[in-house]
């Protein structure tokens, strides 16, 4: 194939800046051709420098001896951890599903026309934010101490329930439910942002198709909502995973916990526990963040003209452009 | 004429698609409307013309409760709308009754409101299914349906915000039709829309027009209002000024301000 018989540019070219183009002083007709791209010498250098500094890391990681790899690989896997590591996770779930759950009534009540509904709302959201979480989980943990029965009845008339507090409250219920109201007023108002994202235009327009109040709430207004929970919401579920360390002071043994045991047990090996329990942690927030992706990318549906590409897709395209660009790069050339 | 007198016809004469009796409506010391009397015929086409700020959406969204009236009240086809009949006295109605009365009526607002996270069909499909008026098969069918109607058989699976402005609006008429209402409210549907887009749009609801339903059109469109309209209502100030046929209205206006406005528009 000739230069004159070419097709027009495909996007490909065209979708490149153009360069200084000298298309105006010359005077001879371009033929189409490629345009080659700005180079940048200062990329180079700034990549070179950021390499150097993570080789000396990385090699200062693996080298020093006072990370001791060895014990680290041990540990890692021990059954006594992977113990510690369902308990953080079971805490962490429960207290995610439940604190989320409360989280959407307190924000629904927030903004519900039913000013002691709002109020109650607003102190609950206070108070929770106010009080540190170690302190609302010891509280918890001495409730039964201040509380030996609690009964479902009338306030200061008679109770028809009655339920053994120190039998109900286990370590484990006493953990969850502390971080579940804590984890309750943050997501509040998570939700409570979310919903306020949506237009008013929304909500009035399912209002005139006389759509019910629920199907109004949970078809039209929290899927949109959910564009802007997913990240802020994330955001709290990953401080959540870490917070459950905590728990490790209401004698409940996670994966922090178990870590701490080990350590005094066996206090040379206190640096390589430390080690396996953050790279537990940051596996869960990795896992958590490739949810996250595909969560958002679900809900960005109809949000943008196209949905983001997966990673695997974003590879499979920038081969396929590579290919194409040296194709075109031959016939042009050849 | 005493609210006891207009209950008393509402209930004996044969009923009037619309009927608003002294509607009156304050946003804080903003008086909106000040005692608006309207009637509409069953079938009949009212175009709603005025300048900005006369009271023309607040007037429409009254009708079907969006708006609550201060003062005054509205019937469609002789059911008091958004309240009920106390003895002499109205009282609002439950969320629920008024919901279930809005499914009876269309709505298209000027900014479409489509929801963004359904598909064309979707859109029109949903309210049938949440109001149990329509299984999901029954729904989907007559969805397709109105979508060819309206000219979007091929954008069914398409998203709104991957359509013109225009053919949002045509898929938010499609929706409005989806509740087979008697009765439908256009608040400006064309307002938003590029010049070239605003012809498709009133090709629809002229489609509607003489086709049984009831239409109420809040318009600056002139041409579409002489063309479609049985009954031309001008608002200024929240008072109807003038009303009658487009010929009436529109071609010999009575009242200075309805002909000052109208040389503006034309």
């Amino acid at each position: 194939m000739t230069e004159q018989s070419l097709p027009a540019p495909s996007l490909t070219v065209a979708d490149r800046p153009p360069a200084e183009a000298p298309t105006a002083a010359s005077p001879a007709p371009l033929s189409p051709q490629r345009v080659i791209p700005l180079r940048h010498p200062g990329r180079w250098i700034a990549t070179a420098v950021v390499l150097v500094l993570v080789a000396q890391f990385a090699h200062g990681l693996i080298t020093n001896p006072f990370y001791q790899w060895g014990r680290f690989q041990y540990w890692f896997a021990r059954p006594v951890i992977l113990q510690g590591l369902l308990i953080t996770l079971e805490v962490a779930a429960l207290s995610a599903v439940l604190g989320l759950v409360g989280g959407i009534v307190l924000a629904l009540a927030r903004q519900s026309k039913n000013p002691i509904l709002r109020a109650v709302s607003w102190t609950y959201i206070w108070l929770f934010r106010s009080v540190p979480l170690i302190v609302v989980l010891l509280v918890l943990y001495n409730f039964s101490a201040l509380y030996k029965t609690l009964s479902l009845g009338v306030p200061f008339g008679p109770g028809f329930v009655h339920f053994n507090e120190s039998a109900l409250a286990t370590d484990l219920v006493v953990a969850t439910v502390g971080l579940s109201l804590n984890e309750a007023a943050y997501a509040a108002e998570v939700v409570r942002a979310g919903i306020l994202s949506v237009d008013q235009g929304q909500h009035e327009a399912a209002a005139a198709l006389g759509l019910p109040k629920v199907y109004q709430f949970r078809r039209i207004v929290l899927p949109q909502a959910l564009r802007a929970i997913v990240p802020a919401y994330v955001n709290q579920l990953i401080g959540l995973i870490k917070g459950t360390s905590l728990v490790f002071y209401v004698s409940l043994l996670d994966l922090f916990g178990e870590v701490q045991n080990m350590g005094s047990t066996y206090p040379g090996d206190v640096v390589p526990l430390l080690l396996v329990a953050t790279v537990w942690y940051v596996i869960l927030t990795s896992v958590v963040s490739v949810v996250q992706f595909y969560v958002e990318r679900h809900y960005s549906r109809g949000a943008l003209r196209t949905v983001p590409p997966t990673p695997l897709q974003k590879l499979r395209a920038s081969l396929r452009q590579l290919r194409e660009h040296a194709d075109f790069g031959r016939t042009v050339n050849s | 004429m005493s609210g006891t007198t207009t209950l008393a016809t509402t209930a004996a004469t044969p009923a009037a698609a619309v009927e608003v009796h002294g509607a009156h409506k304050w946003y804080g010391s903003n008086r909106v409307l000040d005692g608006v009397d309207l009637t509409v015929q069953p079938g009949q086409v009212a175009v709603i013309l005025g300048p900005s700020g006369s009271g023309k959406s607040t007037l429409l969204r009254a009708i079907n409760h969006l708006e609550q009236l201060d003062v005054g009240h509205v019937s469609v086809n002789g059911e008091l709308i958004g309240v009920r009949r106390h003895g002499e006295r109205l009282k609002e109605l439950g969320e629920r009754a008024i919901l279930a009365q809005r499914a009876g009526i269309g709505f298209v607002f000027q900014g479409f409101n489509l929801f963004p996270h359904l598909t064309a069909l979707e859109n029109v499909a949903a309210a049938p299914v949440a109001t149990g008026r329509a299984t999901k098969e029954e729904a989907r069918a007559t969805a397709l349906d109105l979508l060819a109607r309206v000219g979007l058989a091929d954008k069914a699976d398409a998203y709104p915000r991957q359509l013109s402005g225009g053919q949002q609006q045509r898929v938010a008429i499609a929706r409005a039709l989806a509740q087979k209402p008697g009765l439908i409210l256009f608040d400006e549907p064309t307002s938003a829309l590029d010049p070239e887009l605003v012809g498709e749009v009133l090709a629809v609801i002229k489609d509607l027009a003489g086709s049984g339903t009831t239409l109420i059109v809040v318009t600056h469109e002139i041409g579409f209002a002489r063309e479609v309209a049985d009954l031309v209502v001008f608002l200024d100030g929240g008072h109807v000024l003038e009303q009658g046929t487009p010929a009436e209205v529109l071609d010999n206006p009575q009242h200075p301000r309805t002909r000052e406005f109208l040389s503006k528009v034309l």
